[in-house]
Formats: structure tokens, sequence, C-alpha cells
């Protein structure tokens, strides 16, 4: 554990952090605001309770691994890595910008706290089974985290390594979806069904935990569940909202990659500070 | 220039497939560091991985026929300190896979080692669909990526071990079938070091794999009407040597570049590239001209598609005029 945070800490850090996430996406003009703000409870629970980490020595073997396989989510990846103190708050308004550590898409030579760049939907999984895989060949405490998106779960090589992590028993391995629902061109259901999604996973041979991907106890517990489970990988499917806590942005998928302007950046600030 | 003297009887060469040359090297490469892995795809003793297998079975992972997981899977265990080797067949590993070479090994300049079998037209039967005739240009446009075509069995054992013993990606390409041997153990072998393996004042002949054996016999040839050819040894496509082209193409003034693959972003397409910014010379280019290989015995389709040292001689002599007119 990072931090001993409660509950209540926890919401009060998201709210911090969400309105970092929006005021970092308005000063770049770009980004995915949408799936930002669905994963950051994620995130934020992942690397303060869970992730076995250290910010004053970012690359020690013995730390846990992170894979954000949807890259284009890094706005909520980098104000987590931040808050921790793997780099200064006022890198955060650089972001896409020329010359910055923080790259539209992770860049783990830019960045310190990155594990892995990211960026090309569907890589993200394997490259967890690799780590998982590396870390068993040591006979190491690594548990290895992997969130993706379900739009992404559209991607064949997804279940590539879902069927590699199950043949090799991956128990050191966690795989994180947020399913809010949405992806580019609308409903995920209408794009391309990936359901029914629990029974996939279930049948490559995971251990499948629900959790509602926006509740800090419930995420919390799910990742327990997780740790404590052996003999299959354990994945988390995450219920959540796209957008979630602004509500013009919620459920909304023209907000998936689109960055709010001065005014929209106001309203929405309005909104999550009287919450 | 370095000039290394072959010791190889042109006539009747001893025949080695180059894939067992990586095989060999794979399993020298693990006993030197703990650290080497390698991921099998199914076809795990086709392309000489078995070996391996068999010496370091808890080295060895297998992951079914999935080249896009496995190039991802090595990206992670390169990330946790191993130097894994991803071996495939060269269209499937570097097309199939290209995205994940690209994004993932790429990009970060993460350890992972590739080895491209079936390379060329010569893999015969097998037809268009497994002939890899693309790669090198797919690979060589990579950054970070290094790129190595050996001319024989021993040389891709060495190519092997050095790009185990060498940080970063790199991509060694072999064949399936028996080819002459034209290198041994004592011939030099250094990444990004190309050599003159027969001096001559009229005609660079730049080859790399199986096409060094061609240009060696393309040249004694030639030698016969009186024409004075050099053959240099090409095996680093990436990073390309060009101290020693230049000094080629400054002595012969004319160049005749040969590789079995697409001529267009290959091996002749590097040394071309350096020449025509360095110092231009008339040149001429030796391989598959933009069209799909197909079924046959490798010789009838090596002949078919001009991949001889009888076209080789041809083109020389094409370039000779070139060089004469000017």
């Amino acid at each position: 554990m990072f931090r001993n945070l409660n509950e209540g800490q926890l919401r009060a850090k998201t709210k911090e952090l969400r309105t970092k996430i929006l005021k970092m996406l308005c000063e770049a003009g770009s980004g995915h605001s949408g799936g930002s703000l669905s994963s950051i409870d994620i995130l934020t629970v992942l690397y303060n309770k869970v992730m076995n980490h250290d910010p004053k020595n970012p690359k020690y073997p013995g730390r846990d691994r992170f894979v954000l396989s949807k890259g284009h989510v890094c706005p909520a990846l980098y104000v987590v890595l931040a808050d921790c103190g793997y780099f200064d708050e006022s890198h955060l308004m650089t972001l896409r910008k020329y010359g910055s550590i923080l790259q539209g898409h992770p860049y783990m030579h830019k960045t310190p706290g990155l594990d892995v760049s990211s960026g090309s939907l569907g890589q993200g999984l394997s490259v967890a089974v690799g780590m998982a895989l590396g870390a068993r060949m040591d006979k190491g405490n690594q548990r290895v985290y992997c969130l993706m998106g379900d739009g992404e779960q559209q991607e064949g090589q997804i279940w590539e390594a879902a069927m590699a992590a199950g043949h090799y028993k991956l128990d050191n391995l966690c795989g994180i979806v947020d399913q809010n629902r949405l992806q580019i061109d609308g409903f995920v259901k209408d794009v391309m069904n990936i359901e029914p999604l629990a029974d996939k996973w279930t049948a490559f041979n995971w251990n499948v935990i629900r959790c509602d991907g926006h509740d800090m106890s419930s995420i919390e517990n799910a990742f327990a569940q997780a740790a404590a489970f052996k003999g299959k990988p354990s994945v988390i499917i995450a219920d959540t909202v796209k957008g979630k806590g602004v509500s013009f942005m919620e459920n909304k998928c023209n907000w998936h990659g689109v960055a709010p302007n001065k005014e929209q950046l106001e309203t929405a600030m309005c909104e999550l500070e009287c919450d | 220039m370095e000039i290394v003297e072959l010791k190889v009887n042109l006539a009747s060469p001893e025949r080695v497939p180059s894939r067992d040359g990586y095989g060999h090297g794979l399993v020298d490469a693990g006993k030197m560091d703990e650290n080497v892995v390698a991921l099998g795809a199914d076809i795990t003793a086709s392309v000489r991985v078995d070996w391996f297998q068999k010496e370091f079975p808890e080295r060895f992972f297998s992951v079914g026929i999935a080249e896009q997981d496995q190039m991802c899977i090595a990206a992670g265990l390169a990330l946790m300190g191993k130097v894994p080797f991803v071996t495939n067949y060269g269209v499937f590993l570097a097309g199939r896979a290209w995205d994940q070479i690209r994004t993932t090994v790429c990009y970060s300049n993460l350890n992972v080692k590739l080895g491209g079998a079936h390379g060329g037209i010569s893999v015969g039967a097998d037809g268009a669909t497994h002939q890899a005739l693309e790669e090198i240009a797919l690979m060589r446009c990579l950054p970070n990526m290094k790129v190595i075509v050996p001319a024989d069995a021993i040389e891709a054992r060495k190519a092997t071990v050095a790009i185990a013993k060498t940080y970063g990606p790199a991509y060694v390409r072999f064949g399936r079938e028996k080819v002459p041997v034209v290198t041994d153990e004592a011939t030099p072998f250094e990444i990004g070091k190309a050599y003159c393996c027969k001096d001559g004042t009229d005609v660079a002949i730049v080859a790399c794999g199986a096409m060094v054996y061609e240009a060696l016999v393309a040249a004694e040839k030639l030698a016969k009407s009186g024409i004075s050819a050099m053959v240099i040894n090409n095996h680093t496509v990436k990073p390309i040597d060009k101290d020693t082209l230049i000094e080629a193409a400054k002595k012969t003034k004319a160049v005749v570049t040969a590789e079995e693959h697409q001529l267009m972003g290959g091996m002749g397409s590097a040394v071309l590239e350096v020449l025509a910014q360095n110092y231009p010379v008339p040149a001429r280019m030796v391989g598959v001209e933009d069209r799909f290989g197909e079924s046959g015995d490798p010789d009838t389709l090596m002949k078919a598609f001009g991949l001889t040292s009888d076209h080789i001689v041809e083109v020389a002599k094409e370039v000779l005029k070139m060089k004469m007119a000017r």
C-alpha cells in the first residue's frame, strides 16, 4: 500500500484529480476526456491502496507493474503519477506540447513511473502476460495490472493474450476492463457487441470479478479478491460511466477524444466543486 | 578496406540451411546468458528453436499460433530483464506483428530479438504465402531496429550470438533450404561491418544472404571475360556500413546489388541510398522485381526470378556499359 487513505479521503482525492485532468486537457486543447474520467477512480485506488511501488525509486525491480493498455486515457494516469510524486505537478500543464515529458500517449522513456509505452490498442495485455511470466521465472512477488477499455475488447490480440494467461495460470496477473459502454462511433453494443463479456473471460480460464468502478470500497474489494485468488488470472470488469463527474460529458460518445474549452471547463469545475 | 578471403570451393560447396545456424546460435546465446529466453509459435522445430527448448525447457514459452501475442509477451519479458528471442516465418513475424514490433518493441527500444525464418523465394514449394520477400524493407524503416541477413549457416550462428550480446531490437533473417557455406569459423563477423570477400577493380557486387555465394560465382565468371569484380558481403542492412560501401564505389565506379528480396526497400535500396547521397556511381539491382513468388523447387525458382550468378553477370555487364558511357 502506498497511502493509507480512508474511503472519504480517497473520494476527495479523485475529485481533486478529476479537476486536474480537465484543466490539463483544456490547456492541451485536445485529448481524451471521457475515458480519463471513467478510469480515474480505478487508477486512484490502484496506486494508493493496491500496488507496491516507490516514486523515489521508480525502477526498483521488486515493484508491481502497471500496463495502461488503453493508452489514450493517460491524462488520468499522469495526474495519479504526479500525485504520488513521480514528477512535479507543473508538468501536467505541458501535456501534448512539444518537449513535454507527458506525450499524447504514454511513452516510458519520458515519463517517470511509466512501466511501458502504449497507445496501439490490444497490445497491453500481452505485455502484461510477458511481465507476469518474467516475474514467475524469477520467483518474484510482483503483481502485474493491466487496464483495458471495453471497446478494446474487440481487438483479437486481447483474446490471444487472455488464452495465454489462462494457459499459464498467471495468478500474479490482474486485468481490469473499464466498462463505460461507449466508444468513438457510439455504444459498444452497436459498434461491435462484446457481450457476454464475463462469460468470455470465464471461458478463457480467468477468474471474473465485477465491481462498481466509481465506488472506492467496491474497487478495493475487487482488487483484494483478485490478489487472493490462486491458480488463474483474474479480471475485474468495472462498471463505469464515460465522462463520470461532469454532467454534459457523461455517457456521451462525442466526449471520447475531445478536450473541454475554457467555458466548458468552468462549468465542469463548478459541478465538481459543488458536488 | 578490409579484405577477408573466403576459402570456399565454389564448384562444390558444402550446403547447410542457415536456419540450422540460427538454431545453434540460439543455444550458444542461451549458454552464454541465463536471461536468454525463447518463444515458440507452433513451428518450433521448423525454425530450429526446438534445440533451445530441449536444452533450456524452463526458458522456453509456447504461445500457440499467435504472432502478435508472441511479440508483445516478448516485450513484457524484456521489460523484466529477459532477452527474449521471437522466432517465426518472416512473413508472419515482420508482417503480422509489424505494429507490435513498431509501437511496443522499437518505440521503447526494448531488448527483443527477432529470428525471421523462411526468408526469400528459396522457401520453394510452400509458395508465395510463405516466401518472405518484404521483411528487410519492413524492418529497416523502424527506428532502433538492426537488420542482419547472414550469408550462410556459420554466419547466421555468429549473428544470432551477436544480437544476443548487443542491446536493442534486432532482426536476423535466415532461410529454409540448404545453401552453400561460404564463411568459416575464423571469418570475422561484426554487426554493422561489411567486408570485401573478393577484391576487384571494375565493378563491386554488394550482396547479402545466399546471394553472397552467387556473387562469388558471378565474379569468377566475369573474370573469364576479363572483368575484375569485387564482392562485398553486406550482411548488416542496418546499421549499414557506409564507409565500406563508399570505398568500394570509389574504387570500382560501378555497383551491382544482389539480394533475395523485393527490390523496393531492401538491402539494395539501402546501399543505393548511401551511394546516391555520398558517391553516386552507375548502379543496377538484382532482386525480386515487384512480384509475388510461387511454388516450385528452389533452384528453378531462383532461376525464374533472376536470382542466380548468371543474372548477376548479365547485370554487371550492363552496369559496366553505363560506366563506359559516362
